[in-house]
C-alpha cells in the first residue's frame, strides 16, 4: 500500500497497516525533519522494523536531493539477517511499484569469519585466527614477497578483487551475509573487502553495535560515514551495557604472562631487523618524530583495530620522545607489566580511581600519563614496522596496551578494581585487575555528535525518561506507543504460589528450598500438558538452571515433562545452543512440541524470537537481578547515584525488569499471534517491581491475575487457549480499528488522524 | 416428474441376450429400484446412483429394442429394456440428471474439504452389514442420507471406527520415538550390598547407539571379537555410573579410571564423530538464529575485553573438563535424536547385534544422500525465512497446504481429552498431596467451634447464594421430586422414560438419536471455511428446524398427565437446538455484515 505522511509518500509492503505503525512513522518522520535524535518504544509484535525501514527508504525516495544513508545497528548477526530479510521484502515491493528508481544497495557487514570464502582461511576456528590467517595472505608486504616468490601463499579472492580494482562493485540489491558470500564466490572476489569497500556507497548498511560504539572498531569501519546518515539502534534496551563493555578491559595473570612472552618475541624481531634491515626502524623513528603515527594511507588489508580511546580524546600530537625508540618502548612495557604483576598479587579487593592509579604508576614504574596514552598506537606502529602478520598471537600485549591507553586517557567515569578471587568461588585464586567503565554516555557520545539523527528503539525502553539520562543526550522525540489489540492476544500472569499454596521465589534465601524447586517443576509439568507447541522457560542464571534441572531429573519431574514435550537446553556453548534452538524449532514445526530452557541475560534471551507456535507460553522463573555482590556493579551503582541521582535499588529493579520484559516479550510477532507469559515469583506481585514492566504488558495484566497459584494459572491458561483458538475478525470489531487499509488512511482527515494516534 | 420420480414398465436383463424379468423400474435422483412383477422372483434391485458409473442406451431409429444400460462402479451391467423410445427418453433424462447430481455432490467447488473418497467394495460391504445389524443406524441412515441432509460419505465419516480395521491400514505415518529418555534409567540397588543393577532392553540399546555414536562404533569393533557382549555392556554401565555419581570428584574419578582402561575411556571422552556431525549441522543452521556467527562478529569477545566479573557471566571449573558431560548436553542430544527419528522398525528390535548393524546400514545410506540434501535444505530455508518475515495479518492470508490430522475417531479424541482433563484437575487438588482425612475428635471439634464463634462474631454477612437463585433452584428441584417421586421412588430401576407409552417413548428416542447425529455434524462444520461447509450447514439447519417442529407437535399431542414428563425430556433437546440456531443466526449476521 502507499500513503502520504505530510510530504512523504510511504511505500509499505503490506495491504494493511497497524495504527501504531502509522503513528510510529509519523513520529520518526518528525525526528528526521528536525534532524534530531529520537527515542521510540513500541511493543514487540507490532512490526517496528518494517515500519522504520519503510519510512526511511520512502523518505529518501521522496527527497532525492538530500539522500540519506541508513546505518542500522543490530546486536547480533542473526538479527542482522532478520532485518535484511525484511528489507528484501520491502525492496522487492518498492521496485515492483516504482521501478528501478527505487533500487538501493543494502548490505550487511560482519567480520572476516562470517564473510570469508577462502576455504584455507576458514579452517581456523575462531575469529582472531581467521583474521590472522587472512592477514597472512593479504598483508601488503606478504603480497610484495609473493610477487617475487611464488611459494608464498596469497588469497586468490583478494588478488582478484584487487585486480578488478574500481570495477569491483556490487550491483544494487539487498545482500545478506550469505548473499555476499555467494556473490563473492561467483565473481571470485573477496566478499569481506568488497563489503568493506561498498559500505561507503551503500544506501543501507546493517551491522553490529560494536562497529559504531567500540572505538577500536569504529575507527576503521565507520570513520567515513556521512554526517547526513540516520543511525538506528534496534533492540536498544541494553545499549548502556554495550557502551560500557566497549570501554572496559581486564588483566589477568595469563594476560601478563602472555604479554611478556609477546614482548620477548618482539625483541627478537627487533634484533633480527637490526641485523638485516636497520633502516626500517630508523624510518619508523623519523615518522614518529613527525607525528605520523597512524596509518593514514595504509592499504585496506593492513588495517587493524584502532585506538581503544575515542577519537576526540586522542590528542593530535606526536608520540612522546621516550617511547619513540623501539627498545625504549619495550622497556616501558616491561616496567608496566612488572607493576601490574605486583598489583595483581593482592589479598584484598582494591578499588581505585584512574587518577590515583596513574599517579602510582608514575611513582613506582616511572611511566607518566602521556606515555601510557600512546601505548596502543606505538605498539601498532611497531608491529606494522616489524611486519608481524600472526596478530592473533599478540592479543595479550594488545590488551595491556589497550588498558594503558584507556587508563591514561580517561580520568572520570572509570574505576579500577582488583579482586584476588571470584566472590562465588573463594577457594580458587584467580586475581583480576579490571578497568571498568561506568558511564555509558562516553562511548555513544561521538555517535550523537557526528550524526544528524540517531534513533534508539526497542520493545522495552521503560521508563523512557531514564535513557536520555544514562546516555546523556536530548531527543527531539521521545515516545512510548501502546499496542492496539484486536483481541487480548497476550495473557500475562503473576504466579506467587505453587500447587501447595506456598510462595515461590528465587530470592536468595528461598531459591534452594526444595519446596520452591518442586513447585516450579509442578508448574511446568502442568503447563506442558495443556499448552500446544512451544514453551520457553527462562531462569535467572546458568548455575540455577543446572541445579534445578538436575533436581527435577532426580525427582522424576523431568521425565513427566518429557512425556509431553521434548526438552532443549541453552548451554554456555554457543554451537550447541544454536543446534538446540534449530532442533527446537523443528520440533515445534512438526507438531511434537518442545520446551526450551534458557537463561535471562543469556544469548538466547537477547535476540531469538519465540513467536507464533515457537512460543505459546513463556515462564520466567524468578526475577533476573544482577549479581549484587559484584564489585563492578557496586562501583557502577555508586557512580550512577553520584552523577545521575539514580538510587541503587531503583536501578537494580529497572535492570531486572527490563530483562524479564525482554524475555517474555519475544512471544508475539503480530496481532494474529498469541501467547501467555507467567512471571513465577512472589516479588512480581509487589507494586514497585511490577510497575517497572513496560506499559503494553501492564495494560494486559489484570488485577485478578496478580496473585495466582498453579491451579488457578492452569485454569486461566486453559480458558485463554480455548478463546484464542476461535476464529476472529482481524480488522477489529467495535470501537477502534486495529488494522488500517489504504482507504482508511486516505479517508482520515487530519483530525481523524490525531484521534487514531496513540 | 415434478417429484423427480420416474416409474416405468421394463424388462430387467443381466445381459443383452437374456430374456429378462418383467417388472417396474423406479428412478429417483438418488437411487434406482427394480421390482419384478412376480413377487417370488429373486431379481430385485435397489441401489444408489452413486454407484453407477456410466450409462448407455440404444439409439433411436436402430431396429433394436429401446434399452438402457447402466454400468456400476464394480463393472456390473444392469440392462433395462423399455417399452418405447419415449419411455427411454424420460429415463435417459432422469438418469442423466441423477448421475450429474451424484457427481457434483461429493465434489462441489472445494475438493480438499470433502470426504469424497470412493469407498472400496469391502467398506461398502461392511457398511451394508452394519446397517443390517443395527436397526437404529438404519433408521438414521434412511432418514438423513435418503433425504439428502447428509451425504453418504459424511454419514460414515463419523463412524469410521465402527467400520473396523480397514481404515487404520491407510495411515502411512510412522511411529516416532518416545520423547522420554530411556537410557537415563537409574540403576536399581538391592539395598543390602553395594551392587547396582542396570537393565537394558533392545529399545534402550537402540537409543544408546543412536545418541552416542562412539558407543556404537566401539560395539561394532569390539563385540564379539575382543570382548563378549556382556563385558561390553558392563563396562558401559560402569562408565555411566561414574559419570552420574553425585560427589564432587566424580569427574576426577572418571578421569583416573579412564587413564587406566582404554576401552572405558572410549565411553567417557567426548568423541569426534559427534563433533564432526555438529560442524556439518551448524553450517546448515537457520541464519536468523545462528548465534555462532555472533561469536565471530562480536569484538568484545576479544580475550579480556569487556566486563569480566560482574556476576552475569558464569564460572566453571576447568579441571577434568574433558570428562564432564552435563545433563543438559545429554538432553539436547536425546531430543535431537528423537526428532531425527529412528530408521529401525519395531520388528528389528530383537537383539543388540541386529540393532547395531541396522543402524550402521542406515547411516551409510544417509551419508551418501547428505550432500544433495544439504543444498536442497539451504534453498528451502531461505524461502522459509522470507515467509517467516512477513507479518501474517497485514496481508491477505496465504493458505498453506495442511496435512490432515489422522484421528481415527474424533469422539475418541475428545473423550480422552476430557478424561485427562478430569484426571489432571483431580490430580492438582487431591492426587498429588493426599488430603488428610483422619482428624482427631479434638481437632474437628476445635475447628467447628472456631467457625461457630467466627460466625457469631461477624454474622453471615453475605450469603453464599442470592436468595432469588436459591429459591428458584429449590422450587425446580422440589417440583421434579413431587412429580416423579411417585413413579420412580418405588422402583429405582425404572426410568421416567419407561413410564411413558411405548409409541411416545420410541418417538422420543428416535428424535433424540437423530438430533444427536445432526448436532454432531452441525458443530463439527464450524468455523465455516468453504462453500461446501456452508451448504452443509444450511441443509443441517433445515433438518433441525424440522425436528424442532416435530418435537413441538409431539409435546402438544401427548395427554396432559404425561405432558410434564415429556416436556422435561424434550427441554434439553430444544435447548440444544436453540443454541445451534442462535449460533447459526449470529454467524449469518456476521457474514452478511
Amino acid at each position: 500500500m502507499k500513503f502520504q505522511i505530510e510530504d512523504v509518500t510511504v511505500y509499505f509492503p503490506y495491504d494493511h497497516i497497524y495504527p501504531e505503525q502509522y503513528s510510529y512513522m509519523v513520529e520518526l518522520k518528525r525526528a528526521l525533519d528536525a534532524k534530531g535524535h529520537c527515542l521510540l518504544e513500541m511493543p514487540t509484535g507490532t512490526g517496528k522494523t518494517i515500519a522504520l525501514l519503510s519510512l526511511i527508504t520512502s523518505y529518501t525516495i521522496s527527497k532525492p536531493q538530500g539522500a540519506i544513508k541508513l546505518i542500522y545497528c543490530t546486536r547480533t548477526v542473526h538479527e542482522m539477517e532478520k532485518t535484511l530479510a525484511e528489507l528484501k521484502l520491502l525492496h522487492n515491493y518498492q521496485v515492483k511499484h516504482l521501478g528501478p528508481a527505487a533500487k538501493i544497495l543494502a548490505i550487511g557487514l560482519s567480520s572476516r569469519k562470517n564473510l570469508c570464502v577462502n576455504p584455507n582461511v576458514l579452517e581456523a576456528n575462531n575469529r582472531d585466527s581467521v583474521d590472522a590467517a587472512c592477514r597472512k595472505r593479504t598483508a601488503s608486504w606478504v603480497r610484495a614477497l609473493a610477487a617475487e616468490n611464488p611459494n608464498v601463499e596469497t588469497c586468490e579472492f583478494f588478488e582478484n578483487y584487487e585486480r578488478a580494482a574500481s570495477g569491483a562493485v556490487l550491483p544494487p540489491g539487498v545482500y545478506t551475509l550469505q548473499d555476499l558470500r555467494a556473490f563473492g564466490k561467483e565473481k571470485g572476489w573477496c566478499p569481506y573487502f568488497l563489503a568493506r569497500h561498498m559500505v561507503q556507497l551503500a544506501n543501507v548498511v546493517v551491522y553490529s553495535y560494536q562497529y559504531l560504539l567500540d572505538p577500536k572498531v569504529a575507527g576503521i569501519i565507520s570513520k567515513e560515514m556521512q554526517k547526513e546518515s540516520v543511525v538506528v539502534f534496534d533492540e536498544a534496551h541494553n545499549i548502556d551495557n554495550v557502551c560500557i563493555e566497549a570501554l572496559s578491559v581486564s588483566v589477568r595473570r595469563q594476560t601478563l604472562d602472555g604479554a611478556s612472552r609477546n614482548i620477548s618475541r618482539i625483541e627478537q624481531e627487533i634484533n633480527r631487523f637490526k641485523a638485516t634491515d636497520a633502516n626500517r626502524l630508523r624510518e619508523e623513528y623519523k615518522r614518529l618524530v613527525n607525528g605520523l603515527a597512524l596509518s593514514g594511507n595504509l592499504p585496506g588489508s593492513d588495517s587493524w583495530l584502532s585506538n581503544p580511546a575515542l577519537p576526540d580524546d586522542i590528542l593530535r600530537e606526536a608520540v612522546p620522545g621516550n617511547i619513540r625508540r623501539a627498545e625504549h618502548f619495550l622497556h616501558v612495557l616491561r616496567r608496566l607489566l612488572q607493576y601490574l604483576t605486583v598489583r595483581l598479587d593482592t589479598e584484598n579487593v582494591e578499588k581505585e580511581s584512574p587518577i590515583s592509579f596513574v599517579a602510582s604508576i608514575n611513582n613506582q614504574a616511572g611511566i607518566d600519563q602521556k606515555t601510557l596514552k600512546f601505548c596502543y598506537d606505538r605498539l601498532h606502529s611497531l608491529m606494522l614496522t616489524l611486519e608481524i602478520t600472526d596478530t592473533d598471537e599478540f592479543l595479550h600485549v594488545q590488551t595491556i596496551c589497550d588498558f594503558a591507553t584507556l587508563v591514561g586517557t580517561y580520568s572520570r567515569g572509570f574505576s579500577i578494581i582488583i579482586e584476588p578471587f571470584d566472590e562465588r568461588m573463594p577457594h580458587i585464586p584467580d586475581p583480576v585487575l579490571q578497568l571498568s567503565c561506568h558511564d555509558a554516555s562516553l562511548a555513544i557520545k561521538p555517535v550523537f555528535d557526528r550524526f544528524h539523527s540517531v534513533v534508539i528503539t526497542s520493545g522495552t525502553l521503560s521508563p523512557i525518561d531514564l535513557y536520555p539520562r544514562l546516555l546523556n543526550f536530548h531527543p527531539v522525540v521521545s515516545r512510548s506507543f501502546k499496542m492496539s489489540l484486536t483481541r487480548d492476544c497476550i495473557c500475562p500472569m503473576v504466579l506467587t504460589r505453587g500447587s501447595d499454596q506456598l510462595p515461590v521465589s528465587t530470592k536468595f534465601d528461598m531459591r534452594s528450598d526444595p519446596g520452591v524447586v518442586r513447585n516450579y517443576g509442578k508448574l511446568l509439568v502442568e503447563m506442558v500438558s495443556i499448552v500446544p507447541d512451544g514453551i520457553v522457560c527462562f531462569f535467572v542464571s546458568y548455575s540455577y538452571m543446572d541445579g534445578i534441572i538436575n533436581t527435577w531429573n532426580e525427582s522424576g519431574l523431568l521425565k513427566e515433562i518429557m512425556q509431553h514435550k521434548l526438552v532443549f537446553i541453552e548451554t554456555q556453548d554457543v554451537v550447541e545452543t544454536t543446534l538446540a534452538l534449530d532442533n527446537y524449532r523443528r520440533a515445534c514445526d512438526c507438531g511434537r512440541g518442545a520446551v526450551f530452557f534458557s537463561v535471562a541475560r543469556g544469548k538466547v534471551a537477547e535476540g531469538i524470537d519465540f513467536d507464533r507456535h515457537y512460543g505459546r507460553l513463556v515462564i520466567m522463573f524468578g526475577v533476573p537481578f544482577q549479581y549484587t555482590l559484584s564489585k563492578i556493579l557496586l562501583a557502577r551503582l555508586e557512580y550512577l547515584r553520584d552523577t545521575f541521582q539514580i538510587k541503587e535499588g531503583d536501578f537494580l529493579t529497572f535492570d531486572a525488569l527490563r530483562q524479564a520484559a525482554q524475555c517474555v516479550g519475544r512471544v508475539i510477532r503480530s496481532k494474529a499471534d498469541y501467547g501467555m507469559m507467567i512471571f513465577a515469583d512472589k516479588r512480581y506481585s509487589r507494586h514497585d517491581k511490577r510497575s517497572k514492566l513496560p506499559g503494553w504488558i501492564l495494560s494486559h495484566l489484570r488485577d485478578a491475575h496478580l496473585n495466582l497459584s498453579t491451579d488457578m494459572a492452569l485454569h486461566i491458561a486453559r480458558e485463554f487457549l480455548r478463546k484464542m483458538a476461535q476464529p476472529y475478525d482481524k480488522t477489529g470489531s467495535s470501537g477502534k480499528k486495529t488494522l488500517l487499509s489504504q482507504e482508511d488512511l486516505e479517508k482520515m482527515d487530519d483530525s481523524g488522524k490525531q484521534a487514531m494516534l496513540y | 416428474m415434478a417429484s423427480g420420480q420416474v416409474s416405468k414398465r421394463v424388462k430387467y436383463k443381466s445381459s443383452v441376450k437374456d430374456a429378462g424379468t418383467p417388472g417396474r423400474l423406479f428412478l429417483t435422483l438418488e437411487r434406482l429400484m427394480f421390482k419384478p412383477n412376480s413377487p417370488n422372483s429373486a431379481t430385485k434391485l435397489n441401489m444408489e446412483f452413486r454407484f453407477i458409473k456410466n450409462h448407455r442406451y440404444t439409439k433411436e431409429g436402430s431396429n433394436k429394442a429401446p434399452m438402457l444400460n447402466l454400468t456400476s462402479s464394480q463393472g456390473v451391467n444392469y440392462i433395462f429394456e423399455l417399452e418405447s423410445y419415449d419411455d427411454l427418453h424420460v429415463c435417459k433424462e432422469c438418469v442423466g440428471k441423477a448421475l450429474s447430481k451424484t457427481e457434483e455432490t461429493p465434489k462441489p467447488v472445494d475438493t480438499s474439504e470433502v470426504p469424497s473418497e470412493q469407498p472400496s467394495t469391502e467398506e461398502l460391504l461392511s457398511r451394508m452389514n452394519m446397517l443390517r445389524e443395527n436397526s437404529e443406524l438404519q433408521k438414521l441412515h434412511k432418514r438423513f442420507v435418503s433425504d439428502g441432509v447428509l451425504t453418504e460419505a459424511e454419514f460414515w465419516a463419523t463412524r469410521k471406527k465402527l467400520l473396523g480395521g480397514n481404515t487404520s491400514k491407510k495411515s502411512k505415518q510412522r511411529t516416532g520415538l518416545k520423547s522420554v529418555m530411556l537410557s537415563d534409567t537409574k540403576p536399581s540397588t538391592d539395598g543390602r550390598t553395594n551392587k547396582v543393577t542396570f537393565t537394558l532392553t533392545p529399545e534402550i540399546v537402540r537409543e544408546i547407539f543412536a545418541e552416542k555414536p562412539a558407543v556404537h562404533q566401539a560395539y561394532l569393533t569390539l563385540v564379539p571379537k575382543k570382548m563378549s557382549e556382556r563385558d561390553f555392556w558392563s563396562k558401559y554401565c560402569r562408565a555411566e555410573y561414574l559419570q552420574h555419581a553425585k560427589n564432587a570428584n566424580a569427574a576426577a574419578a572418571a578421569a583416573a579410571e579412564a587413564a587406566e582402561d582404554e576401552e572405558l575411556a572410549l565411553f567417557l571422552k567426548p568423541n569426534n564423530i559427534l563433533a564432526s556431525e555438529t560442524r556439518r549441522k551448524i553450517r546448515g543452521v537457520d541464519p536468523t538464529l545462528d548465534m555462532e556467527a555472533d561469536e565471530g562478529d562480536d569484538y568484545t569477545h576479544l580475550p579480556d575485553h569487556g566486563i569480566v566479573r560482574d556476576g552475569s557471566k558464569e564460572i566453571t571449573e576447568l579441571q577434568h573438563e574433558l570428562y564432564r558431560r552435563t545433563l543438559s548436553q545429554d538432553l539436547n542430544r536425546h531430543a535431537a535424536v528423537v526428532l531425527q527419528g529412528s530408521p529401525i522398525d519395531e520388528e528389528q528390535l530383537k537383539d543388540t547385534q541386529t540393532v547395531a548393524e541396522a543402524l550402521e546400514r542406515s547411516k551409510q545410506g544417509q551419508n551418501t544422500s547428505n550432500e544433495e540434501a544439504d543444498i536442497n535444505a539451504n534453498q528451502d530455508r531461505l524461502s522459509r525465512i522470507l515467509k517467516m518475515m512477513e507479518i501474517d495479518d497485514l496481508q491477505a492470508s496465504i493458505d498453506l497446504p495442511l496435512a490432515p490430522l489422522s484421528i481415527k475417531d474424533p469422539r475418541d479424541y475428545f473423550d480422552s481429552q476430557q478424561a485427562s482433563a478430569l484426571k489432571t484437575s483431580r490430580d492438582t487438588s487431591i492426587g498429588n498431596d493426599p488430603v488428610r482425612c483422619t482428624l482427631s475428635v479434638e481437632e474437628s471439634y476445635a475447628s467447628l467451634r472456631d467457625s461457630i464463634s467466627h460466625i457469631k462474631n461477624t454474622g453471615l454477612v453475605d450469603p453464599m447464594v442470592t436468595p432469588e437463585v436459591a429459591a428458584k433452584v429449590l422450587s425446580v428441584l422440589t417440583h421434579n421430586i413431587s412429580s416423579t417421586k411417585y413413579d420412580i421412588g418405588k422402583n429405582p430401576g425404572l426410568s421416567v422414560l419407561d413410564t411413558l407409552p411405548n409409541t411416545i417413548k420410541e418417538e422420543l428416542i428416535y428424535h433424540w438419536t437423530s438430533l444427536q447425529e445432526l448436532l454432531r455434524h452441525y458443530w463439527s462444520s464450524y468455523p465455516i471455511t468453504t462453500m461446501y461447509l456452508y451448504s452443509k450447514v444450511s441443509r443441517l439447519k433445515d433438518a433441525m428446524s424440522k425436528i424442532d417442529s416435530q418435537l413441538q407437535e409431539l409435546k402438544e399431542s401427548v395427554q396432559s398427565d404425561l405432558r410434564h414428563q415429556v416436556t422435561l425430556l424434550i427441554r434439553p433437546m430444544q435447548q440444544a437446538l436453540e443454541v445451534a440456531m442462535q449460533h447459526y443466526d449470529a454467524d449469518m449476521q456476521k457474514r452478511s455484515s
